[in-house]
């Protein structure tokens, strides 16, 4: 026998050794551990990034709040509970996940304090996923008077128009919402009510439509009743 | 003597990932990244990063960690190493830059089964020493970045008309939208598999032509 083949027979032999099955509570104990770890290195990171991404989507929502309403310089979140509008206590430091189900309004101010409107969220299903947008909404006269797109994934090049192209969005300039926002082609607009649709991403543009309607049927009587009662409140605060 | 030919080794195992194994091009791993997040060139950039992050990270501790490790049960203890470095940098992303991340969307978290980094582990970690790991770790994530960032750039300039967001042809480019969406991705992958194959089939060719003028003037 060459050495080589004693070689290879003895590392055979040492290789097997090894593999004649360790005990279950070795490999239970060996992947707790790594589990353990991973848990600790895991908190500590989220420990570490939740205030910065916290910090991140509230700024994205603020730039989107006063993007929507023009002039807007101060904001308050009014939360709808029981069909009425009140203010939303916001807890500094609350380390509690946002509640996905409350339904949430953003009421602007501009310098003097005067309420200028409401930027309302909202979501629909459109042509690839769920669309999401906040739009500008003065209670007073009843209009539409900003919007922007938050989440989409509309088709590049065509769906993705309702946030790409200018003139789609100088549909949400000055928009009546009642009677109900409908679509028309370009160039046929002749009501303040009336969108005009994407040649080319009319599937998408409709979904936005539809996404006005539907944000401003939950808010509207609340809005109307919230404006009633806070134009008492400021009359009696003054100051 | 001996130092240069480590030397020689370690930059071959470098090396490697970038040309001869290069994992997209040669291997063909990591399609699923490879083709779905490379519309722009900072979106490949982003994915290449975080995949690098995870890859050196994991071989570190798979490869320090190899007799630790039992046998039986090393593949779930490379996922789970694997995973917590994904979740780490899903985090980072999320506060660094949270466009890319949501452009990036769910395969931050796919990296996890990006069959590159689980088949470094089992292939080579698990079994060289961890200075070679880290090299050949890097080695393959320059590589994958590069075949990524090689898909992402030509995909935005045609498709958007732009590079790393910069407007490049002005107004009058008409951009072919088709490069953006995933067919694009498609067409993009296989001209380059297409060009890798040719060159290689070339190089092989010409090699062979080269043995056979020696054998004969010899």
């Amino acid at each position: 026998m060459s050495e080589d083949n004693v070689n290879t027979v003895l590392s055979l032999t040492s290789e097997q050794v090894p593999e004649s099955e360790p005990s279950s509570l070795k490999l239970v104990l060996a992947l707790g551990i790594a589990g353990l770890l991973s848990g600790i290195i895991l908190v500590g990171t989220f420990i570490y990034t939740d205030p910065i991404i916290r910090a991140n989507k509230e700024a994205a929502m603020k730039e989107a709040i006063f993007k929507v309403l023009p002039e807007c310089t101060d904001y308050t979140t009014l939360i709808l509970e029981n069909g009425k509008l009140t203010e939303k206590i916001i807890e500094v430091d609350s380390k509690k996940e946002d509640n996905k189900d409350e339904l949430l309004v953003y009421a602007g101010y501009n310098e003097s304090k005067e309420l200028i409107g409401f930027a309302i969220p909202g979501s629909e299903p459109g042509f690839q996923d769920i669309i999401g947008a906040i739009f500008g909404y003065n209670g007073t006269e009843k209009i539409i008077i900003g919007f922007e797109v938050l989440e989409s994934k509309e088709t590049p090049g065509l769906g993705d128009k309702i946030f790409k192209d200018a003139d789609f969005q100088t549909n949400f300039t000055k928009l009546a919402v009642q009677p109900e926002i409908i679509a028309v082609k370009i160039g046929q607009k002749q009501n303040p009510n009336e969108v005009e649709t994407i040649t080319g991403a009319t599937i998408s543009s409709k979904a936005i439509i539809r996404l006005l309607n539907k944000t401003m049927a939950i808010w509207q009587t609340a809005i109307d009743d919230y404006i009633k009662e806070n134009n008492l409140t400021v009359s009696e605060k003054d100051e | 003597m001996s130092e240069l030919t480590t030397n020689n080794q370690s930059a071959q195992e470098f090396l490697k990932g970038l040309w001869e194994e290069n994992p997209v091009f040669i291997s063909v791993l990591g399609m699923c990244p490879a083709l779905a997040v490379t519309n722009t060139a900072i979106n490949s950039l982003a994915m290449g990063l975080a995949t690098t992050f995870v890859l050196v990270s994991s071989s570190i501790l798979v490869s320090s960690l190899k007799s630790v490790i039992p046998k039986q049960v090393r593949i779930t203890a490379y996922i789970i190493i694997i995973a917590t470095f994904v979740t780490v940098v899903d985090f980072a992303l999320a506060a660094i830059s949270p466009t890319i991340h949501k452009e990036l969307g769910a395969f931050i978290a796919l990296i996890v089964v990006n069959c590159l980094i689980l088949g470094r582990q089992e292939a080579f970690a698990s079994k060289k020493s961890v200075g070679l790991s880290i090299l050949d770790a890097l080695g393959m994530s320059a590589g994958f970045t590069f075949a990524l960032l090689c898909i992402g750039i030509p995909r935005e300039i045609l498709g958007n008309g732009s590079l790393f967001n910069i407007s490049l042809f002005g107004d009058s480019f008409e951009p072919w939208i088709i490069m953006i969406l995933p067919p694009g991705g498609f067409f993009m992958l296989g001209f380059l598999l297409l060009g890798f194959n040719w060159y290689t089939e070339k190089k092989k060719e010409r090699n062979l032509l080269k043995q056979e003028r020696n054998s004969t003037n010899q």
